[in-house]
């Protein structure tokens, strides 16, 4: 027993006052912002998802293994936009991290370099779950990708200097890539533009705002909260006179309500990968798009 | 600019005033002042210039700016505020409200848990309508290096009391975390967990039994989290020791040490787990016990001396892919073992005869809680102590019979407890409970609550 316990104290002597790796631990806490933050860490970084595609980002705890991740980040990169409010905070608090704070340079908020869509005019919790800063869900259009990446690159040669050089390199090489791609998905999605659609949550604003994606109604009569039965059935009489093309599904959305809706309208659900990881052909950020636009397109025919 | 302007008019107002006065002068000083235009003209001329090319430059610039902006989504707003003023450094501030109906078999003013000496805040409460403890707190950073919190309660009797004031650092090296002031001690699971997100309306036997339902203490903690993937978390506590099962001493010194650690993970995606190690060692000074002798008379005893606790937790949650929304498994069961040992004075008031003591008393609880729609929850709860037989000094000397300390006699309390909640969001929640409560040696309770809980105000945190 003696043995054992010298040992473990001398391997967390070592783990404490040991050089620290060579990669930068990035803690993001959505798999999108994890992706970005890969395509333009390379192998500088070591980079750790705190949610994946299948779990609602405003529901998440400050569970045990994601405390450890805070404790040794070197860079939180976060969605903001209030929304991680429910748990980042308390993560933030108990990670016994000083470098990883709000407002030092270990700490990125992705949507605080964007113009929010939907912000609302009066916050008041009888509307739902409303973001006071405006709707976060913004990594769907693809342009605030480009915009949050330059943030990213920046901030990323700021808190490990000696790579700087790299991760301009990488930042450039990214940004051309993704700017040949947006032109290319802008072309593939020209038929999109005006095809009427139905969503569950305000997630898909930004989608729907790039591609010109009409969203005639949500399933969620105010943001969180789930439809009734009698919503439902507002909903069939609201939209059988203008049925919408399709009913678009997040990979972590439930499928109940979206299914009845569904035989009752008669328009097909259309299951997307949401963020990085939502499908199996999401694998990275221009595989997010790709499957987004193939599926969006195959349904639109 | 405007300096030059000033230069010119002057340079215009003396050529008129030479051209007015002194014609004689008149031929020198004109091709002089003429001179002085021909300098001041080819300053301008270069000023302008250099503005022009300014000017073309920003043109590029800015058409540049918008050829990007044309392909772009519109550029980035300033950074959110909030308000501005004042109000933007308010600290966050959350109320919980929350009351409840309980029917309760029998009266609570008879509550005892056999076989235990208790203390602090035990039992289900009041019958009929009650207005639960109202919760007011208000919780920012104080500047870069320390947070501040503090949890106001508010009790259905009209008082008020801090239930937490602390400050905790946010930057200190190595994982290090130093909290004082008032707060909820670090041992067991449910011990830091504030009333309002327990899964049950009431505490475990164990916390009522061996904590008088949740342990404060005014001190100091520090925790040290390890460098690991795998969460490794230690922490030490030392307080003034004054709430239950500790007293008053008096003393300068440290009346009360805490130690705990704790582990946790996620095992694949679904699934996390936490466990815990805890160490609680009080004194405690005529800590006094409200009782009844043999012939049925109230007493009040007391004991003084040295109580320790360990105790062990564990949490496992689950749910698919992690997603809680949908349905969540959560398990939690907690087992603590506390000895007593000093002198036991019978009847303070009265008799005021004391002998020694000691006792080795355990107890534990686990609980599941299962949601099984997105607003829906049900949970099942079992509770069991063992008092054990404790050593009474003046009833092994003969001096007193067993039967004057018959409250704390050898028992087994037991409760079973069911539960069910309906959260029409995460701010609102109605729950009912139902519970067989064996804690009374002579009767068996039967407890039924409905339970409101809301929250108005900041967004609260959904601790693990």
């Amino acid at each position: 027993m003696k043995h054992v316990l010298s040992a473990l104290f001398c391997w967390l002597l070592l783990s404490v006052f040991a050089p620290a790796h060579a990669a930068l631990k990035i803690l993001a806490t959505t798999p999108e912002w994890a992706a970005l933050s890969r395509e333009l860490g390379g192998d500088k970084v070591d980079v750790y998802a705190a949610t994946n595609a299948f779990q609602d980002a405003h529901r998440v705890e400050a569970k045990p293994s994601l405390v450890a991740r805070a404790r040794n980040a070197d860079l939180v990169v976060a969605a903001g936009a209030q929304l991680e409010i429910g748990w980042l905070p308390v993560l933030l608090q108990e990670s016994g991290n000083a470098h990883i704070q709000p407002g030092g340079p270990g700490y990125f908020e992705a949507d605080s370099f964007l113009r929010l869509l939907e912000v609302p005019t009066s916050v008041d919790r009888a509307l739902g779950d409303i973001h006071p800063l405006g709707n976060p869900h913004a990594h769907l259009d693809p342009r605030n990708i480009a915009l949050v990446a330059k943030a990213l690159s920046a901030r990323l040669a700021q808190v490990d200097a000696g790579n700087a050089a790299y991760y301009a390199a990488r930042g450039t090489d990214f940004q051309t890539r993704w700017q040949a791609a947006i032109a290319r998905w802008e072309t593939q999605g020209a038929p999109l533009k005006g095809v009427p659609v139905v969503v569950i949550h305000r997630d898909q604003v930004y989608l729907c705002h790039w591609l010109g994606l009409i969203e005639l109604a949500a399933i969620e009569p105010k943001p969180g909260v789930p439809p009734t039965a009698g919503y439902l059935a507002q909903l069939v009489t609201k939209l059988s006179a203008s049925p919408p093309k399709m009913i678009l599904r997040n990979a972590y959305n439930d499928s109940k309500a979206v299914d009845w809706l569904s035989e009752h309208i008669h328009a097909p659900v259309i299951l997307l990968p949401y963020t990085v990881g939502g499908t199996p052909q999401a694998k990275d950020l221009f595989g997010l798009f790709d499957d987004t636009l193939n599926r969006l397109l195959a349904a639109a025919k | 600019m405007r300096s030059n302007l000033r230069m010119a008019a002057t340079a215009a107002v003396a050529l008129l005033m030479q051209l007015a006065l002194s014609p004689a002068a008149r031929a020198d000083e004109l091709s002089d002042l003429k001179a002085d235009l021909a300098a001041l003209k080819a300053a301008y001329e270069q000023k302008i210039a250099a503005l022009e090319a300014r000017i073309a430059q920003l043109e590029t610039k800015s058409s540049a700016a918008e050829s990007l902006a044309a392909e772009a989504p519109p550029p980035p707003a300033p950074p959110p505020s909030s308000g501005g003023g004042q109000t933007a450094f308010n600290p966050s501030v959350s109320v919980i409200l929350a009351g409840n109906y309980a029917n309760l078999s029998q009266d609570p003013a008879s509550y005892r848990i056999a076989g235990f000496m208790t203390g602090g805040a035990i039992g289900p409460g009041e019958r009929s309508f009650n207005l639960d403890e109202s919760e007011l707190t208000f919780n920012a950073n104080v500047d870069p290096y320390f947070m501040a919190n503090l949890t106001a309660a508010i009790e259905a009797d009209d008082s008020i009391h801090a239930e937490e004031a602390y400050f905790k650092t946010l930057a200190l090296p190595h994982g290090l975390l130093l909290k004082a002031g008032r707060f909820f001690s670090g041992i067991g699971y449910l011990n830091e967990v504030h009333s309002h997100a327990w899964d049950f309306i009431d505490q475990p036997l164990v916390y009522q039994a061996f904590l008088g339902s949740q342990y404060a203490t005014d001190g100091a903690q520090v925790k040290w989290l390890a460098p690991t993937d795998v969460l490794l978390e230690f922490g030490a506590e030392t307080g003034n020791g004054r709430q239950f099962p500790g007293t008053g001493r008096h003393g300068n010194g440290m009346n009360s040490t805490a130690l705990f650690a704790h582990a946790g993970n996620d095992i694949g995606d679904s699934a996390s787990w936490r466990a815990g190690l805890s160490w609680l060692d009080q004194h405690a000074q005529e800590r006094s016990f409200e009782t009844t002798d043999a012939t049925g008379t109230a007493v009040l005893d007391a004991f003084t001396g040295r109580s320790r606790l360990w105790g062990a937790d564990f949490t496992f949650k689950w749910a698919p892919h992690g997603n809680s929304v949908q349905r969540q498994f959560k398990f939690q069961a907690e087992y603590m073992q506390r000895r007593e040992a000093g002198n036991l004075a019978f009847d303070t008031l009265g008799t005021n005869v004391i002998g020694d003591y000691h006792s080795t008393q355990s107890g534990w609880y686990a609980q599941t809680v299962y949601q099984f729609r997105p607003r829906w929850r049900a949970g099942l709860r079992y509770d069991s102590l063992h008092s054990g037989d404790p050593a009474i000094g003046l009833v092994s000397s003969g001096l007193l019979p067993m039967t004057d300390f018959a409250d704390i006699a050898r028992a087994h309390p037991e409760r079973l407890s069911v539960m069910l909640d309906f959260s029409p969001s995460e701010f609102s929640r109605l729950r009912l409970q139902y519970a067989y409560d064996e804690a009374r040696r002579e009767a068996i309770d039967h407890q039924l609550f409905l339970q409101y809980l809301f929250s108005i105000g900041a967004h609260g945190a959904h601790k693990y």
